[in-house]
């Protein structure tokens, strides 16, 4: 027995392999789950005093397995008192392999869950919740704290997410091989947002939030270190780490945001960017080339520029064209709108982002009025940059956003001489 | 995306109502509850107590003033909101759609604003 200050980091770490391990063996993934969390609460309880046993992943395997027969006999003798003529099943069947002697590692096992957490039958919400209960080891506490939503909500949707689970009848093994290219990009888009999630938290209630940045990089870390072939897994991963580089510079200490153009650039994280620089000129030399490669790439040019007038506009402009015909949706359009002005000028800007006013996705969007506000206010249009730097605050739903988007269009109060 | 169901009624159409049809109309307030709770997409909240109840407080000049107020006499009155958490506007509008209050009354759905925010 030893002494453990990172007690929780290890139960982290350890929750997706027991409960792959416990769902491998026995099926029942939506029972195993629970069984999983009660084992890692027990833990949490317990290590701390007892000290962390030897072997952590047995320990939780054990306590796990036990409440996990525990339920199913209790279901069982619930099903025995329902229907007396039913046949008995024999006692040791309930803790018997489900299937085979198989013996994936416990990394299979990670991103099979990972696979199930992120069933496209689910809702994003029961997406996210799933996955950072099961495959991150968080409580639903930790998890409702940081959504702000009570627990009992977050309970919901980790309980419908389960019941669908089941109900569709997949099995604890990783998709058919067709299928999952498509299902991989269902996971890293619910990386992608667990990420956001943390990384657009400001300050005071959010702050619980921010820790899902962390969260988020260490299950794509694992991901690619289970694909370390798949250019769009290294490509989120770099995304993850250049954006997240720049979180320290990103907000003032009263948690107002700092645009990108006006960070103190020395504040941004020198260790991440290079990680993520290494990780996207890697993932670049594969193909195809997907959409986090690319995002990466922009990050990637914006990091490597010592101060806002050094960045490579020209070689961002190529990218986010590049962007616009392998994946085009509105909001590449929009910030190739900004490579575009800065290049060739606030009206060639302009010009393209009209081209969104009858796109129902994004036309009411306060993002859209956002950046048509700072290219006319690039364009010296000031009257016109006010008015729609206004519309911009009065359709976000941020509270910082809305303060920024205040500050600019006040600042052009006085039309300039 | 948080969202406010702002529920607005005429309370005097309400008690005018035979009491088989208010019973009815609670019952399948409470099934509307239950439904999007469960679905983890509604996070709770309050039915108002009569408008004749509540008080307008002002503050000016450091007086503080409290009276019934101007509002005790507009004929659709805040009657009672709740929270839903979910993927979209158009959602939520779905879900309230599904409320009895929408049928009978009105039913404004608001966004709740969030200090989280991207910098541009």
């Amino acid at each position: 027995m030893t002494r453990h200050v990172g007690a929780e980091g290890l139960l982290r770490r350890l929750a997706p392999q027991v409960l792959g391990a416990l769902a491998r063996r026995y099926g029942h993934f939506d029972l195993c789950e629970d069984a999983v969390q009660e084992a890692l609460l027990a833990a949490a309880l317990q290590w701390p005093h007892q000290g962390v046993p030897d072997n952590p992943h047995g320990w939780l395997f054990t306590v796990a397995t036990r409440r996990l027969t525990d339920e199913l006999r209790s279901e069982q003798a619930r099903r025995r008192r329902e229907e007396t003529a039913a046949a008995q099943v024999p006692r040791n069947e309930l803790i018997e392999p489900a299937n085979g002697d198989d013996h994936p590692t416990d990394e299979d096992d990670t991103l099979t869950l990972l696979f199930l957490c992120c069933h496209p039958a689910l809702t994003a919400a029961s997406q996210l919740a799933l996955t950072l209960r099961a495959v991150g080891g968080l409580t639903t506490a930790e998890i409702a704290r940081a959504f702000l939503v009570p627990e009992a909500t977050v309970a919901q949707r980790i309980s419908r997410a389960k019941q669908r689970i089941k109900a569709s009848g997949v099995p604890f093994r990783l998709p058919p091989q067709p299928e999952r290219p498509d299902r991989l990009r269902v996971v890293l888009h619910v990386l992608y947002l667990i990420f956001n999630e943390g990384y657009t938290a400001t300050s005071g209630p959010d702050l619980q939030r921010s820790e899902f940045t962390a969260e988020a990089i260490r299950l794509t870390r694992d991901v690619r270190r289970l694909l370390p072939d798949d250019g769009e897994v290294a490509g989120l991963l770099a995304l993850m780490l250049l954006t997240d580089a720049r979180r320290p510079a990103r907000t003032r200490s009263d948690g107002s945001l700092v645009p990108l153009a006006e960070q103190d650039r020395g504040r941004w994280n020198q260790a991440c960017i290079s990680e993520g620089l290494a990780l996207i000129t890697g993932a670049l030399a594969r193909q195809p080339i997907g959409p986090y490669q690319l995002q990466a790439a922009i990050a990637a040019v914006h990091s490597e520029a010592t101060r806002a007038q050094d960045t490579d506009w020209p070689q961002i402009l190529a990218l986010y064209q590049l962007h616009e015909r392998i994946s085009p949706n509105p909001m590449v359009t929009l910030n190739h709108a900004v490579a575009l002005a800065m290049v060739r000028g606030p009206q060639a800007g302009l010009e393209l982002l009209r081209t969104l006013d009858d796109d129902d996705r994004i036309a009411g969007h306060h993002r859209l009025h956002a950046v048509r506000a700072h290219l006319q206010e690039m364009a010296g249009d000031s009257a016109a940059a006010r008015a729609s730097y206004r519309i911009a605050a009065r359709r976000t739903t941020s509270r910082s956003e809305q303060r920024y988007l205040e500050t600019r269009a006040a600042r052009l109060t006085e039309p300039e001489q | 995306m948080k969202y406010v169901a702002l529920i607005y009624s005429n309370p005097g159409a309400f008690e005018a109502l035979p009491q088989a049809e208010r019973d009815d109309i609670m019952s399948q307030a409470d099934a509307f509850l239950k439904e999007f709770t469960e679905s983890g997409e509604l996070l709770g909240g309050d039915a108002l107590a009569h408008p004749s109840t509540g008080k307008v407080v002002r503050v000016r000049g450091g007086v503080p003033a409290v009276t019934d107020g101007p509002f005790a006499e507009a004929k659709e009155q805040l009657a009672g909101y709740y929270r839903l958490d979910c993927e979209s506007l158009e959602r939520a509008i779905e879900i309230v759609t599904h409320d009895p209050a929408a049928r009978l009354w009105g039913v404004e759905v608001r966004p709740i604003m969030d200090s989280a925010g991207t910098e541009m």
